[in-house]
């Protein structure tokens, strides 16, 4: 069994914000069926700006729930500005550690933030700089490069943990270890 | 809380049979059975009874019983004597959908010894292309291994037809049979299997130990080489206590055999019936006629595995999951993917896997349960609106 903390089993069991919100103005999405794991972000956001509310839908394990759950707590109240500054780190703090492999699932919680701003304000998520690197989860390699830098991750099941990147298929694999080879190459 | 124990095909309780056996030979009955005095000797011979009812278990001899430390050992040791009993073939046929205790020695092959395997496909529900698996057959074939019983869905092989056809054509076959023990009638003579794999702990005698049936006559090189112990094809000093307890649980299991397939059938039938019934949007994983008696699997769409199992354990029940998140890899059980279960109901399946100790109160408490926790989950996946999968 997972060593999850007593937060995440208490967002797991007890989740604020679940189902849809009437009048949402932003609504991100990350994840998908086939990851095991997704996640729909509702927001209502007021003229300055605000988040004066926000729920989810969560398909996937209690830490893609809890994720979730911490998620919104989070971010009410907050400006977008101040929100666009949540990384899942912050989540995963909330809620006092993920375990290490259950650390995509704080990633799908900022990945969706990202997106329900976006949404609010009406700009293009841009493709994707840098290149796709694992298909199966849509991780390019610049992506894979910061989540190393930033969490200073050691080896290709480090990245795995992270960004979900070599987790499907695993064909990626040898490209994700060039890649964290070239970044410890650089320090 | 009472524990209500539905996950009998990840290990079994020891029978208390069992451990009244074992007892007296974790004190005072120490001896090492090899020695040259009584006191050890009178281990020895427990073993020998021991080894003889597992032989009569599968309807084997004695000496063609080597016992091991688990199931993986035992598939393990049957694969590396067929590879050193022809070293100049370099071919292995097995199936898609096998345990990772051989799974994972195969892609080691492969990689680091050039051997070339042929993982013969499933159909969608778990039944096993025998076509494909005949036709890839070739004068470069060491051996044919596949399991006897799926540990996710229960489905069975034929393993009889599959060993006919192995022997006519002079290749080696052995059946990982840890999961069809204890639950399907086994007679290696009928079968005329090479070699059979059997785990202690999945037939109610403890954890540690299990068995290699290795056919008289055939070749066979040692895993683990070191003294004359098992004739001189496994070394170690034996497990005899957990020996002792497996001799016991065999002459159970054999017993039990047609409890297992009528009461807990039943039981099985009962759970499959009420929950396909009362959760909509709810399937069974495998074939329903070739399949153990004692195991269910079933999706329920749009919710997760592990998010099902964690609810469940609140209400004392156990269960697993073929889903990602449970086995710490991302993508879903690769007998489901094999299946080609499609994504909404793989990473939802849960396995219930029975045996002779469950009762029908147990099943109604796991239906009671089941259908608030499939609710909860399903109000809140952004894939369920309105009673239906979007």
């Amino acid at each position: 069994m997972w060593e999850y903390t007593d937060a995440v089993k208490d967002h797991f069991l007890n989740p604020r914000n679940v189902g849809e919100l009437e009048g949402a103005n932003a609504i991100g999405e990350a994840g998908s069926l086939s990851c095991g794991d997704a996640l729909k972000l509702f927001l209502k956001v007021n003229e300055n700006e605000r988040i004066i509310d926000a729920t989810f839908m969560t398909f996937g394990c209690a830490s893609a729930v809890a994720s979730s759950s911490a998620l919104t707590e989070i971010i009410k109240g907050m400006t977008l500005d101040e929100a666009s500054k949540i990384t899942n780190g912050d989540i995963s703090d909330f809620l006092g550690g993920l375990p290490k492999a259950k650390m995509h699932c704080s990633v799908m919680g900022q990945n969706a933030l990202k997106k329900a701003i976006a949404d609010f304000r009406g700009v293009q998520i841009m493709e994707k700089p840098g290149q796709i690197v694992c298909e199966c989860f849509d991780v390019t390699d610049l992506e894979i490069i910061d989540a190393v830098k930033k969490n200073g991750l050691e080896t290709t099941e480090d990245v795995t943990d992270y960004l979900k990147a070599g987790g499907g298929c695993g064909n990626c694999l040898e490209r994700i270890e060039e890649v964290l080879e070239a970044v410890k190459a650089k320090g | 809380m009472k524990i209500v124990y539905t996950d009998n095909n990840a290990t079994t309780k020891v029978a208390d049979e069992v451990i009244e056996e074992m007892l007296p030979y974790f004190g005072e009955l120490y001896g090492n059975p090899s020695s040259m005095h009584t006191f050890g000797d009178q281990v020895q011979k427990k073993i020998k009874q021991a080894r003889q009812r597992v032989a009569d278990f599968i309807n084997a001899d004695p000496e063609e019983i080597i016992f091991t430390s688990c199931g993986t050992e035992s598939d393990n040791s049957a694969i590396f004597s067929a590879i050193r009993a022809f070293p100049e073939k370099k071919h292995i046929i097995t199936s898609n959908v096998e345990h990772p205790a051989i799974n994972n020695l195969y892609k080691e092959l492969q990689k680091t010894e050039g051997y070339k395997v042929t993982f013969v496909p499933v159909d969608k529900k778990g039944l096993l292309d025998l076509d494909l698996l005949y036709n890839s057959i070739s004068e470069d074939t060491a051996i044919i291994s596949l399991m006897w019983a799926n540990n996710e869905t229960g489905v069975l092989f034929p393993i009889e037809k599959i060993a006919k056809q192995a022997n006519e054509k002079h290749i080696l076959f052995h059946t990982d049979a840890v999961q069809a023990a204890g639950k399907v009638p086994i007679d290696v003579k009928k079968i005329g299997v090479d070699m059979l794999s059997l785990s202690g702990h999945k037939i109610h005698a403890p954890k540690g130990v299990g068995v290699l049936y290795v056919k008289k006559g055939l070749k066979f090189s040692p895993f683990l080489v070191g003294g004359h112990q098992e004739d001189g094809r496994r070394g170690g000093t034996e497990n005899s206590v957990s020996i002792i307890g497996l001799g016991k649980a065999c002459e159970l299991a054999k017993e039990n055999i047609p409890i297992i397939n009528s009461k807990v059938r039943e039981l099985r039938d009962y759970l499959q019936a009420q929950l396909l019934d009362k959760i909509i949007s709810s399937s069974v994983n495998g074939d329903l006629e070739q399949r153990l008696p004692n195991t269910l699997s079933i999706g329920f769409d749009a919710v997760e595995g592990e998010s099902i199992l964690l609810m469940l354990d609140r209400e004392g029940i156990c269960a697993s999951s073929g889903s990602a998140c449970t086995s710490g890899s991302l993508e879903p059980s690769h007998v489901l993917m094999a299946m080609e279960v499609p994504f909404k109901s793989a990473h939802g399946s849960i396995r219930f896997s029975l045996s002779h100790y469950n009762t029908k109160e147990e099943m109604d408490h796991i239906v009671t349960a089941m259908v608030p926790v499939i609710q909860k989950l399903r109000a809140m996946s952004p894939f369920w609106k309105d009673g239906k999968v979007i």
